[in-house]
């Protein structure tokens, strides 16, 4: 058949298949197209077909260069991905979330361990040793560190050039240092999952030095009712985040019976997810820290949030959407 | 057969057709980068005024900058497949099957990009690009994505109508192939030029300036539409 044949009888689909095209690609107008697409994974099958054709049958480069940007075109709408719903934040937080932790629970653990064991241990450490704070933070560091906690401000956590700063300011602050340090965390874990482990293992270390001197100057007064609102949620989410990086870096090291680039890239779709789960977790936690950790409430009520908060943590991470841990 | 030296990557379809993907290099990457930046710094300058708010001015600015960083990049992919810097140089980022890219893809290859950075200026990220056929820099090898050209339509090129003639018998399927091409694209270049193509197409015939021309559309209408008489 020569070329002028076969456009001729096959250009009225194509017009067909070019509108449909343009309805697809124009969100707005999509909604209302919806009943006459039925037809449209035929009509791609058709397209295909005559691409092929076309070019078996060695018809000119323009007519092929046409068909092809056609088909391309059709091949992103039938194929496009479409992954489990996530009808909103809160559906994702509610089973995704969970449950893909709990999918991965020896590596949270893992993560877990790898923050806050040594996080505890320094504590402990550098309330008996005066001087072992020292190895971690420098004489300055120590002193405004001791500022900042003074039992004699109003608002403990903020250094005297934010004393003027309002909770919003500092809201803003903490989410973009937090989850910040969470994402980097996570992208740590591509160097075979060395940086995320640094990155746990030098947060745990400083946490708990600061924790363990501050307790040690008798300043734990002001200190611990500050960080027991918020603690429970962001250091969750910061292990959560080295999890993500250690399934990163588990990938490269042990990838099992696939290949190191299909592990890497099933284990990111995962990780992606803990990710995105900490990320809200963190900006929660920058909440709590900027409206109730500095406030004016007692320190027995803001231990009892504490609490209650590790609580919290601890029934959602392990129950939120249980019910169909088997489905995803 | 050897695979062409060239950036296009052939992606079968379940359909069995082939769907060329023309990966962007480092170089136009780059470029779209360095436009990012411009634009990121531009709306930051227009957030800036905020801070004659005090407290919650600057808490507005600390969220932007944040959302600069780390946000900017997957808005911008999942709304549109490119961000504005991309977009003007006509990049956009798809699966490696060709197909929109979608969130999760979009956040780990703009999340994975702080390990591209390293250690400095996306040294780690320029490596895996030269080392990759497709290059890819780490965040795109772990999300399956590519950077690829956006395709252009075409303006729908048409064969002069003219009176066919038959070709010389035996022509090669890369012979016909030149000459439709050169029908179709030959009113593009200047006459000069188009002459000198002719002339090697229609050389064997002896046909010489203008004529080579003609004698080449006479072949390629015949080509697209047979015998002047309808047979063919």
């Amino acid at each position: 058949m020569k070329q002028d044949a076969f456009e001729a009888a096959a250009s009225p689909i194509w017009s067909d298949y070019r509108a449909m095209l343009d309805a697809l690609e124009n969100p707005r107008r999509r909604r209302a197209h919806v009943p006459a697409l039925t037809s449209f994974p035929q009509l791609h099958r058709r397209l295909c077909s005559d691409y092929a054709l076309a070019r078996s049958r060695r018809y000119s480069p323009g007519l092929i260069a046409e068909l092809e940007v056609l088909v391309r075109r059709g091949h992103r709408q039938l194929y496009r991905r479409r992954s489990a719903p996530v009808r909103s934040v809160l559906d994702f937080m509610a089973t995704r979330f969970p449950r893909t932790l709990r999918r991965h629970s020896a590596v949270f653990w893992i993560a877990a361990a790898l923050f806050f064991l040594p996080m505890i241990g320094m504590g402990i450490a550098v309330y008996q040793d005066a001087d072992l704070v020292y190895s971690l933070l420098d004489a300055e560091q120590v002193a405004d560190l001791e500022s900042l906690y003074d039992p004699a401000r109003h608002t403990p956590g903020r250094g005297s050039e934010r004393q003027a700063d309002t909770d919003v300011a500092m809201f803003g602050f903490y989410v973009m240092n937090n989850v910040g340090i969470g994402f980097r965390t996570f992208a740590g874990g591509l160097i075979l999952g060395l940086g995320s482990l640094v990155i746990l293992l030098v947060n745990g270390l400083s946490i708990g030095a600061v924790a363990g001197h501050l307790t040690r100057v008798d300043y734990g007064a002001t200190f611990w009712p500050f960080v027991s609102g918020h603690g429970p949620y962001e250091l969750t989410a910061i292990a959560i985040c080295g999890a993500a990086g250690l399934l990163l870096g588990q990938a490269l090291l042990a990838p099992g019976q696939r290949t190191r680039l299909a592990a890497l890239r099933a284990n990111a779709r995962d990780a992606v997810i803990l990710v995105g789960g900490a990320a809200v977790l963190l900006v929660f936690a920058a909440m709590i820290e900027a409206f109730w950790s500095a406030g004016p409430a007692p320190s027995a009520l803001k231990y009892g949030v504490g609490v209650l908060g590790w609580v919290l943590a601890a029934v959602y991470l392990a129950l939120a959407g249980r019910a169909g841990d088997d489905a995803s | 057969m050897l695979p062409p030296i060239d950036t296009v990557r052939l992606h079968e379809t379940p359909e069995g057709v082939d769907l060329a993907l023309r990966v962007a290099g480092p170089a136009p990457r780059a470029i779209a980068y360095l436009l990012d930046v411009v634009v990121r710094f531009a709306v930051l300058l227009v957030v800036l005024p905020l801070g004659a708010f005090a407290g919650f001015g600057t808490g507005l600015i600390l969220l932007a900058v944040f959302g600069l960083e780390w946000l900017y990049p997957v808005v911008f992919e999942v709304r549109s497949g490119a961000t504005p810097g991309k977009r003007i140089m006509g990049l956009m980022v798809v699966h490696d099957d060709g197909t929109p890219v979608r969130l999760p893809a979009s956040l780990i290859r703009n999340l994975l990009r702080t390990v591209d950075f390293l250690p400095m200026l996306y040294g780690v990220g320029l490596v895996s690009m030269l080392v990759d056929r497709d290059f890819r820099r780490l965040g795109d090898l772990a999300a399956g994505t590519l950077v690829v050209y956006a395709d252009t339509p075409p303006a729908k090129p048409t064969i002069p109508q003219v009176v066919p003639q038959a070709p010389p018998a035996g022509l090669s399927v890369e012979a016909q192939q030149a000459i439709l091409a050169f029908a179709e694209r030959g009113h593009a270049v200047s006459e000069a030029r188009r002459i000198e193509l002719a002339e090697i197409l229609a050389g064997s015939v002896g046909r010489r300036g203008e004529a080579a021309v003609a004698q080449v559309n006479a072949w390629a209408a015949w080509l697209a539409r047979g015998a002047p008489d309808g047979r063919g």
